[in-house]
């Protein structure tokens, strides 16, 4: 017989679970007090808060592919975890939260640190259950696991009272593998890939929408396979980036508000749009209304709730896109689609000129946040990673980061969080001390967050900070200079001595000023073995573009 | 905008009814009637939601609460396709009792439930246009209390939720 605690702590090793991302608390201290016997089977990491926490968690999920697993107190801990959360469902990544809770008497009485955390996060998670007897723990862990990481992955949170934690039970892990009302993969029907293999056959454009969902389902080869025999445009969405090598011949660019000129505006010339594991965020798409209607619309999908959600399809092609992306290679014709193309070439050459070049070679007044992405790529590893906070910086290095590689790019997308960044890198950089993880973050959203520099200096994760200041919170800024007369209303920062703050958390830090000092830093930053904290100050009121404002179809990317 | 009835078979988990009110919360939808209750088969519960939304929110609804992990199966009707009843009660007191209050209570076909030295208590089951309508002509009589029940249905379509079960992979 062993404590309800050393049971959390036996499921998650049994679950091979590499690192607990936590912190602490009254309701929770049993299964901390179990953690201190498996310091050698299971790597606990002390964050500065709750949030950074879970965070970290997203990071290291998103970079491994595996299950990030996080353990928080009851009460503040347990709500501290809720934006974490929010984006975690959003983004489809797989965790399993522990929270503690009051003892099973204690619940509703309004308890010291009670909180109704199942009630709370219930639409922030795919799952969750609260377990109030040891003999429970088990099981809802195990199925925690299976929930988490099958189908269309998310965050599901387990809250265990403390009479749980504490009482005796047996181990015995049995590990979930069904649960009988939950279907995460549907079975491909063949009717649609052949229906699709038609259209495809026979379209004159095609063109195809890559999101997560490739590299969620590990359909990274099946993509370019597909690709590669049938010769069709390929554009990615925020969080597809690096699923295909932005070197391959058919990848024309990036989706969306700040994506690229060419997949946004030819959106609305193809004839057949085939999305892949993609959502149609409305952020993609704009102004539905006005969004791909000539277009037959085929749909690879995980999930059924997606399938006509906010784009009409003509055939859905449900289920795991592996699977379905090679059914459907295989269906195909050879083809190429070179004039097709072309044209995505041609409106490169004028994003180019208008934008890019300017962006990227800057010459005189401040510097462009292009320019450092620019340098970064030319000293960067080829799999180095890119965390991104969210923001101006967030689009400039996501525009112009050279991502040759699958799971190099960690950004939150779908809830637009600051403060993300700093704590997602040190969890991407947990997962593999050897590879380069590259934190771009803004002035606005490292103050989210910045405490968990403190757990960079503890793990002594090698994580390359790149603070791109403009002293404003720059992407609101914009909005305003564009949609509220300048009126720039709370938007500049005082900001602190950043060099000062890095290195009393013991990272080498450097600010850079000028143009010419700025390749040297690059250098210097991404050859450094240990964290480094590399302050870039940039052009108050540059602008991400091209851009779609809000309520514009893709047809009105505009260039400036 | 058409009247749906929502037919949900879930598993008996605690939060599972707030775990699918939520996604009508979520999105401003108005839930008109809600009965949760046991199924034909052991274990397995059924909730009724009645609803008034458009062709494609139906669609959308129906898709949102099958993603529930607890939720087994989610299907959906028109008002011609199930057969569904509702039960009215209506408290009168004794002194509107009369001969005009009898014409009325055998032409609804409706039944003195209970009878107290105050009141009686009258029970009309039908659709809620049925009950409706036998409430407002009770208006008159002093009514002291109405309270009628969400929607009970059963679907004409044949469709199986053990079926389901079985073809689990
Ligand atoms: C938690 C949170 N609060 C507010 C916002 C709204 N918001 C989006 S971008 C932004 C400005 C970010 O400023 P900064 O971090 O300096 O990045 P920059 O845009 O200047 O590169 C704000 C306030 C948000 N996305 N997240
Ligand atoms: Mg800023």
């Amino acid at each position: 017989m062993v404590r309800g605690a050393d049971i959390v702590v036996k499921s998650l090793i049994a679950e091979n679970s590499e690192y607990i991302f936590g912190y602490p608390g009254g309701a929770i201290m049993p299964v901390y007090d179990a953690l201190y016997d498996y310091s050698d089977k299971i790597k606990h990491v002390l964050t500065r808060h709750e949030q950074g926490a879970i965070h970290a968690a997203q990071g290291y999920a998103r970079v491994s592919g595996k299950v990030g697993v996080v353990l928080a107190t009851s009460g503040p801990g347990a709500t501290n975890l809720i934006t974490g959360l929010a984006d975690a469902q959003i983004d489809s990544t797989p965790l399993v939260c522990i929270t503690g809770q009051v003892a099973a008497h204690l619940l509703g009485s309004d308890a010291f640190q009670e909180t109704d955390v199942v009630g709370l996060s219930m639409p922030g998670t795919k799952w969750n259950i609260q377990v109030r007897r040891v003999e429970d723990i088990a099981p809802a862990i195990a199925k925690a696991f299976h929930i988490a990481k099958t189908g269309r992955p998310g965050p599901v949170l387990v809250d265990i009272t403390k009479n749980a934690q504490i009482e005796f039970g047996e181990f015995n892990y049995v590990p979930c593998l069904n649960v009988r009302s939950y279907r995460p993969y549907q079975p491909i029907n063949q009717d649609a890939v052949t229906a699709a293999a038609a259209l495809i056959d026979t379209a004159e454009r095609p063109y195809v929408l890559y999101g997560q969902g490739v590299v969620l389902a590990h359909a990274e080869n099946e993509l370019k396979a597909f690709l590669d025999k049938t010769g069709i445009p390929a554009a990615c969405t925020l969080l597809g980036s690096g699923a295909l090598p932005e070197s391959h011949p058919n990848y024309v660019g990036k989706l969306g508000m700040h994506g690229n000129y060419a997949p946004n505006l030819l959106t609305n010339k193809c004839d057949v749009l085939i999305a892949v594991g993609m959502r149609f965020d409305d952020r993609v798409t704009g102004d539905l209304q006005r969004y791909a209607k000539q277009a037959k619309v085929i749909h690879l999908e995980l999930d059924p709730s997606e399938i006509d959600k906010n784009v009409k399809c003509t055939v859905p092609i449900l289920g795991d896109c592996k699977k379905s992306l090679s059914l459907l290679t295989e269906a195909v014709s050879q083809k190429s689609h070179e004039t097709w193309l072309e044209r995505f070439r041609e409106l490169e050459g004028q994003e180019k000129e208008a934008v890019v070049s300017n962006d990227l070679h800057g010459t005189h007044g401040g510097l462009h946040m292009g320019e450092v992405i620019h340098l970064v790529n030319k000293f960067k590893e080829e799999d180095a990673i890119l965390v991104t906070d969210v923001g101006q910086h967030q689009m400039i290095a996501w525009r112009y980061f050279d991502f040759k590689t699958t799971r190099t790019q960690v950004t939150s997308g779908g809830l637009g969080t600051m403060g993300f960044a700093l704590p997602a890198a040190l969890g991407a950089q947990l997962n593999d001390y050897k590879k380069q993880v590259i934190c771009v973050v803004g002035d606005g959203g490292i103050q989210m967050t910045i405490q968990e520099l403190g757990t960079i200096m503890q793990t002594k994760a090698p994580v390359k900070v790149v603070l791109l200041n403009n002293n404003y919170l720059g992407m609101v800024r914009q909005w305003q200079q564009l949609f509220f007369d300048k009126r720039y209303s709370f938007t500049e920062l005082d900001n602190p001595d950043f060099i000062k703050i890095a290195e009393a958390y013991s990272f080498k830090a450097r600010k850079v000023t000028e143009r010419e000092d700025l390749e040297a830093a690059v250098a210097e930053m991404l050859v450094q073995e240990g964290p480094y904290f590399l302050e870039v100050v940039v052009e108050k009121e540059d602008n991400v573009f091209p851009m779609i404002a809000t309520g514009c179809s893709v047809e009105e990317v505009r260039l400036s | 905008m058409n009247r749906y009835t929502i037919l949900v078979y879930t598993e008996n988990f605690i939060g599972i009814l707030n775990r699918i009110t939520i996604i009508f919360t979520r999105r401003g939808i108005n839930i008109n009637a809600l009965t949760a209750s046991e199924s034909r088969l052991d274990g397995i519960h059924k909730i009724t939601i009645e609803v008034t939304v458009t062709p494609e929110q139906i669609e959308h609804l129906v898709k949102q609460i099958e993603k529930v992990v607890d939720v087994i199966k989610a299907y959906y009707f028109m008002d011609d396709e199930v057969v569904y009843q509702e039960i009215a009660l209506y408290k009168i007191p004794i002194a509107s009792l009369d001969p005009s209050l009898e014409k009325v209570i055998r032409q609804f076909n409706a039944h003195i439930i209970a009878a107290e030295k105050e009141f009686v208590v009258l029970e009309f089951t039908g659709h809620k246009e049925d009950t409706q309508a036998l409430l407002e002509i009770l208006k008159p009589f002093d009514l002291l209390e109405f309270s009628r029940s969400g929607r009970v249905a059963i679907a004409k379509p044949r469709f199986s939720v053990q079926e389901f079960l079985n073809n689990q992979t």
